[in-house]
């Protein structure tokens, strides 16, 4: 759980953003939380406040979280060059005003089609933005690569049959 | 129906009558802007995979500015390889290691107003300066614009921002910006078009304009806008390229605004950011005295040729302190040669000034001037989130170019005003 404003910087710091993704993601977030890269687990949601990835355009912001196996995260709000990346790579991002009710360590179901988040740890729902159609069939198929590479051949395979 | 600068370039790029606020529409995008660190190298691979080429080769600008020159053996390969990529896929608008890509590309005549354009970096809403509606994307989604030449987006609303009055003598734009991070916060526009207006702006010359738009970034906003006039127009016939009907790109006053904020810059103070955030920002007064080993001046925001101007302002005649080290990276190589020829770059090398390559260099961490544990620095860039200048536990404050020059001068954080013997500004 973070407050608010947490930065592309903080992220996917400069220090490593030349080097392999892996090493980059063992360093997000060290500047608020050194302990975060260490103990998170796949399937876990980041919870943030306001302005969750304010900052830079650099893609890596996301794709630190998603190599450390975030399944989503859930924010008040978002930088907005934040949130079209994640979800060009296939990161659910959620906007969601009431998240801040939640505590660390709650079991928390994300349905971000729905626009609904269950806390099973408190017994409670919050509303959230629901994510169009479109955009969660892309995040489905892995992202924007994925979803052009299918895209491509499915047309290369009607172009063949005529 | 009334519409925004903003509704009306989204809705021609869109080939659409008119578009509502909040709606999701696909635009075809006019211009693609990509650098060294986010662009070829990142996309290069994926589209090889896809099989796939960019779509319109004329319609990218590639620029190089974020390793250069290379200062180890990843740089110089991740410069490789994109020289070779702009040969392989055509792209004739390749400019290698000629200055800072929001600078060079209206240097070089790329920008009008109207246009649709995409850019590979966050500070894409400097841009909006030439009445163009620019917004920063990521690699992934450059990927999906350079194999199909279109994107989707949210048509976001406009927060007016009506500068009235002139500015004081040693007060600049940069100003203007740090007090609005400090008076909307850096989430303050959430991601809709901030649009500059009134008198104060149509004063500044086209490299001001550039820092408001530069640093709406900063206010969270998708872009930048500000609408052109005779003085756009000017510049953009100087760089070569035909400006076209600057009276279809305004925006309506009967068009529907999320705010408008009014905003008398005639008593405004210098500004100074503290550690580690924009919106920070405070009257220099407020910091007086604070101690610096760096001076920066450099990026896309503060490194252009009026910013060189305003610190050549205060630093002619005088010399830096002893122990500070006072780092300039002008914004681009016309820049550096402008600066040369109209005496300014003389006076900031005889004060002590260390000239630095034309590149995004320190102000993102990786090029010359980082900083040491514990270390302090001033610097005339637009961000100093933690550790983002260099070494985790050093401190970075922002301020305009006459500030910055100031506390080169003193070795301490002080009002540039009292270094500033004529009175008269950078827009005198």
């Amino acid at each position: 759980m973070f407050g608010d404003d947490i930065d592309t910087d903080a992220l996917a710091p400069g220090l490593y953003i030349k080097g392999p993704l892996e090493e980059l993601a063992r360093h997000c977030l060290e500047a608020v939380d050194p302990a975060f890269a260490s103990g998170v687990a796949a399937g876990d949601v980041v919870v943030g406040g306001h302005n969750f990835g304010l900052g830079s355009s650099r893609e890596q912001a996301a794709q630190a979280l998603k190599t450390l196996g975030i399944e989503a995260v859930v924010a008040s709000s978002f930088g907005g060059i934040f949130y079209r990346n994640a979800l060009n790579l296939g990161l659910v991002v959620v906007v969601c005003p009431a998240i801040c009710a939640v505590r660390p360590g709650d079991i928390l179901t994300v349905d971000a089609r729905a626009g609904r988040i269950e806390n099973q740890t408190q017994n409670e729902s919050y509303d959230c933005e629901p994510l169009p159609d479109h955009l969660m069939s892309m995040i489905e198929d892995g992202g924007l690569i994925p979803h052009l590479e299918r895209k491509l051949a499915s047309e290369r395979k009607i172009g063949g049959t005529t | 129906m009334a519409a925004t600068l903003a509704q009306k370039i989204i809705a021609r790029a869109a080939s659409r009558d008119r578009v509502a606020h909040g709606e999701i529409v696909t635009c075809s995008v006019d211009l693609v802007m990509m650098h060294d660190l986010s662009g070829p190298r990142r996309v290069g691979p994926v589209l090889e995979r896809l099989g796939i080429g960019v779509w319109d080769s004329e319609k990218v600008v590639l620029i190089t500015d974020h390793l250069v020159p290379a200062t180890d053996v990843a740089s110089a390969g991740i410069l490789d390889m994109t020289r070779k990529w702009a040969a392989e896929q055509g792209i004739e608008n390749f400019y290698d290691m000629q200055g800072i890509c929001h600078v060079v590309l209206p240097e070089r005549g790329h920008l009008k107003p109207g246009l649709f354009v995409v850019g590979g970096d966050s500070h894409s809403t400097t841009g909006g300066a030439f009445g163009c509606f620019m917004f920063g994307i990521g690699s992934t989604e450059m990927v999906g614009v350079l194999a199909t030449g279109e994107i989707w987006i949210k048509v976001p609303e406009t927060i007016l921002i009506n500068c009235s009055n002139a500015l004081a003598a040693g007060v600049s734009a940069k100003d203007m910006m740090l007090a609005l991070c400090a008076r909307l916060g850096m989430g303050g526009s959430e991601y809709q078009a901030v649009q500059f207006t009134g008198d104060a702006v149509a004063a500044m010359p086209m490299t001001e304009r550039m820092t408001l738009t530069n640093m709406a970034a900063e206010l969270g906003a998708q872009a930048g806008l500000i609408a052109a006039d005779d003085t756009t127009a000017k510049y953009i016939r100087e760089a070569g390229t035909d400006p076209g009907d600057i009276d279809r790109w305004q925006g309506d006053e009967e068009a529907e605004y999320r705010a408008v904020h009014d905003f008398d810059v005639s008593d405004l103070e210098p500004q100074v950011a503290l550690p580690h955030s924009p919106a920070t920002a405070r009257p220099v007064s407020e910091v007086q005295g604070t101690a610096i080993q760096q001076a920066y001046i450099g990026a896309c925001t503060g490194a252009k040729l009026v910013d060189l101007r305003m610190a050549a302002e205060v630093l002619k005649g005088r010399r830096v302190a002893d122990g500070i080290r006072l780092l300039v990276a002008p914004a681009s190589t016309r820049t550096t040669a402008a600066a040369a020829a109209d005496g300014t770059l003389q006076i900031l090398t005889e004060a002590g000034a260390i000239l630095l390559p034309s590149g995004c260099g320190a102000c993102y961490g990786l090029g010359a001037g980082v900083l040491a544990e514990g270390e302090t620095c001033i610097s005339s860039t637009a961000r100093n989130f933690r550790g983002r200048m260099g070494a985790a536990s050093s401190t970075v404050f922002l301020g305009s170019p006459y500030t910055v020059a100031a506390a080169a001068v003193t070795g301490t954080i002080c009002d540039p005003r009292e270094l500033l013997v004529e009175g008269k500004g950078a827009h005198g």
